[in-house]
């Protein structure tokens, strides 16, 4: 077969490219323009060259906030995942109960953002809200709004509430595309439970898990509505993490220039990372 | 090692079977002698993986009993009836290398390293195995998979028998031809009793000492290849195997001989019970032209490369024949000869008369 060459193609493919620059190449285009200047009221801008960049990367602040994001991203992490599996692994194969697990594992993922971090806040006020309130009243002083070790606990659970059912359904999609030959196999080999699970399910979920955390990893790594509801960055600074760091120079303190730098190096920071993490993940693959 | 028995078993996948549809496996007697390579043949859907599964212990049978040299193993979970088992898919596992991959059944049955070692050798050799025994089993080819399942079932010295669920069906086929040739190397060297199941006649017929054809749930007859190509019990297997099929033409009966439409055929057998249905059956091999005899029209001859198989229509219904290249074959009507040696009564599906020893 003949290929005829044409520049036809680009027609086709110009809708999307509009879509994509109007919705992130131009946005990114104006964060990249900001970073390189200092703004001041009635549209002046003068030129900065890399000051901002200079300026967040030795800053304490900007440390900090990245160290709490990244103990928060690697503890839900820690937690998601191997509680994921878990779930996956006790879910039902067959029958009734894989649809009724089903819709209770979505249920959490199809809640907004904000309701969830809204609900929490309520949740776990100490005075009116139950898991406050029960834990006070078994003794325990819990208050999340003032203790910084009782805000992360909230905000950890809060995240592992909301988005383990996203590592179980992956993994569990990954479960069920294993035929049974393999199991069947395993049992007449007399492997017992963890070597199934060490040499048939976990190397057959691997390609799942391996999005799952992706997955978990960036979208942790970018959240900011829920812990914005839940306790506003604080008590103090002490959850206080990269997104919410980002919005408090950007429109609190309006300097658009060092927010734009800051955007720009949390933007890095996340793709590198990924990249590492997917390379890492897939290079067992080829070996 | 062990002379396998199956007495009054019967399956069904329905809870509350009442029924006779709802059994997948109809009642059963079978006794598998140790050391023999039986294959089980039939069309997809006849039970013969339902019957596979429950010699393994993967299945527990609705009724019955199974036995291993006399000792009831019908609740014996897979792991302790010194079973192996090949499935239709390879199964290896993939992060283990081919030598891993073979150790495995021994180390979960705690067998001490330097032992494992030694038969691990042993059986790559035996599958040709040996130069990829380092190799992550993830890359091997699926022959080469299939081998490994294969060798995980030999690694073992407690194997009772090696069952084969349909192993060559992802195979390449110039690829399943040297399988199956090693399948039955291996079977003659360690004369291990193993049951191959297949709907594939070549498979079964080649591996085969005894083949054991099955239909709807049952066994419809147990015998040597010769036996199923020279005796068939039943017109499904007259059907199944041989290629044209046996030729299968409703009869009707006077004095115990077969009437077709009007010519009275002679058979090896006699008819002596009413039957529902009573048909002839013969083989296309069984069938000649001749100057007299029943009457049919060529209808189509294709070449099959030895010979010719020659398409009739007779008034009963299609017949088939072979004819070798010397024959002449006439361009209309044409009349047909029945080896009566080779053509035999059937009532109501069944072999009739005292031929039939079921």
């Amino acid at each position: 077969m003949n290929k005829t060459v044409n520049q036809k193609g680009w027609l086709f493919v110009a809708p999307v490219v509009l879509l994509v620059a109007f919705n992130a190449l131009i946005p990114l285009m104006t964060v990249v323009n900001y970073s390189v200047q200092e703004t001041f009221g009635d549209n002046l801008f003068f030129w900065a060259g890399l000051r901002w960049f200079v300026d967040i990367l030795a800053s304490p602040r900007f440390h900090d906030s990245l160290v709490r994001q990244l103990i928060f991203t690697f503890s839900i992490l820690l937690i998601e995942v191997p509680l994921g599996v878990a779930v996956a692994l006790a879910m039902p194969r067959k029958g009734i109960g894989v649809s009724v697990c089903l819709v209770f594992m979505a249920m959490p993922l199809l809640i907004p953002w904000n309701v969830v971090g809204s609900m929490w806040n309520i949740f776990a006020l100490p005075d009116i809200g139950f898991l406050g309130w029960a834990l006070n009243a078994i003794g325990i002083d819990y208050n999340f709004t003032q203790d910084p070790v009782d805000a992360w606990f909230t905000l950890i659970f809060m995240d592992v509430w909301h988005w383990t059912s996203l590592v179980v359904l992956l993994a569990y999609a990954g479960l069920v595309a294993i035929p049974d030959d393999y199991y069947q196999a395993a049992k007449i080999d007399g492997a017992r439970p963890w070597a199934v699970f060490r040499y048939i399910q976990l190397p057959k979920m691997r390609r799942v898990l391996t999005i799952a955390v992706l997955l978990r990893f960036m979208d942790s790594f970018n959240i900011y509505t829920e812990p914005f509801v839940l306790t506003g960055g604080g008590p103090g600074n002490s959850t206080t993490l990269l997104s919410i760091d980002l919005v408090k120079i950007a429109l609190g303190q309006f300097d658009l220039g060092p927010a734009a730098a800051m955007s720009l190096i949390y933007f890095l920071v996340i793709l590198l990372s990924s990249w590492i993490f997917y390379t890492l993940m897939m290079r067992g693959e080829e070996s | 090692m062990a002379r396998i028995t199956l007495s009054k078993l019967r399956h069904s996948y329905f809870p509350v079977p009442y029924k006779e549809e709802h059994w997948a496996l109809k009642q059963l007697d079978l006794e598998w002698e140790d050391g023999g390579a039986y294959a089980l043949l039939g069309p997809s859907g006849c039970g013969k993986t339902t019957l596979l599964n429950i010699i393994s212990g993967l299945l527990v049978p609705t009724e019955g009993q199974i036995l291993f040299d006399g000792k009831d193993v019908s609740h014996l979970p897979p792991e302790k009836r010194q079973i192996a088992q090949v499935f239709q898919f390879p199964v290896v596992y993939d992060t283990m290398t081919v030598r891993d991959n073979l150790a495995f059944p021994l180390r979960n049955r705690r067998v001490p390293e330097a032992e494992i070692a030694e038969r691990v050798r042993e059986i790559a050799e035996m599958t040709d195995l040996t130069p990829t025994l380092g190799n992550r089993a993830s890359h091997l080819t699926a022959d080469g998979k299939q081998k490994i399942s294969l060798g995980r079932g030999l690694v073992r010295t407690d194997v009772n028998a090696i069952l084969f669920d349909e192993p060559l069906t992802v195979i390449d086929p110039h690829l399943k031809f040297r399988l199956r040739a090693k399948l039955k190397e291996l079977q003659q060297r360690i004369a291990l009793t193993m049951i191959y199941v297949t709907h594939d006649q070549t498979e079964a017929l080649t591996f085969a000492d005894r083949v054991v054809v099955m239909n709807m749930g049952e066994v419809v007859q147990i015998g040597t290849p010769s036996d199923l190509f020279d005796r068939p019990h039943h017109t499904f297997v007259g059907h199944f195997i041989g290629s044209p099929g046996m030729n299968v033409l409703p009869c009707a009966i006077d004095n115990g001989k077969a009437v077709v439409a009007g010519h009275v055929i002679e058979t090896a057998n006699r008819i002596s019970k009413d039957a529902a249905l009573t048909e002839v059956g013969v083989r296309p091999e069984f069938v000649s032209l001749a100057s007299q005899g029943l009457e049919a029209r060529i209808v189509r001859v294709s070449d099959a490369g030895r010979f010719r198989i020659v398409s009739t229509e007779c008034a009963a219904g299609p017949v088939k024949l072979l004819a070798g290249d010397d024959i002449e074959i006439p361009a209309d009507g044409a009349r047909l000869r029945f080896d009566p040696a080779n053509t035999r009564i059937y009532a109501d599906g069944w072999l009739a008369g005292s031929e039939a020893d079921r």
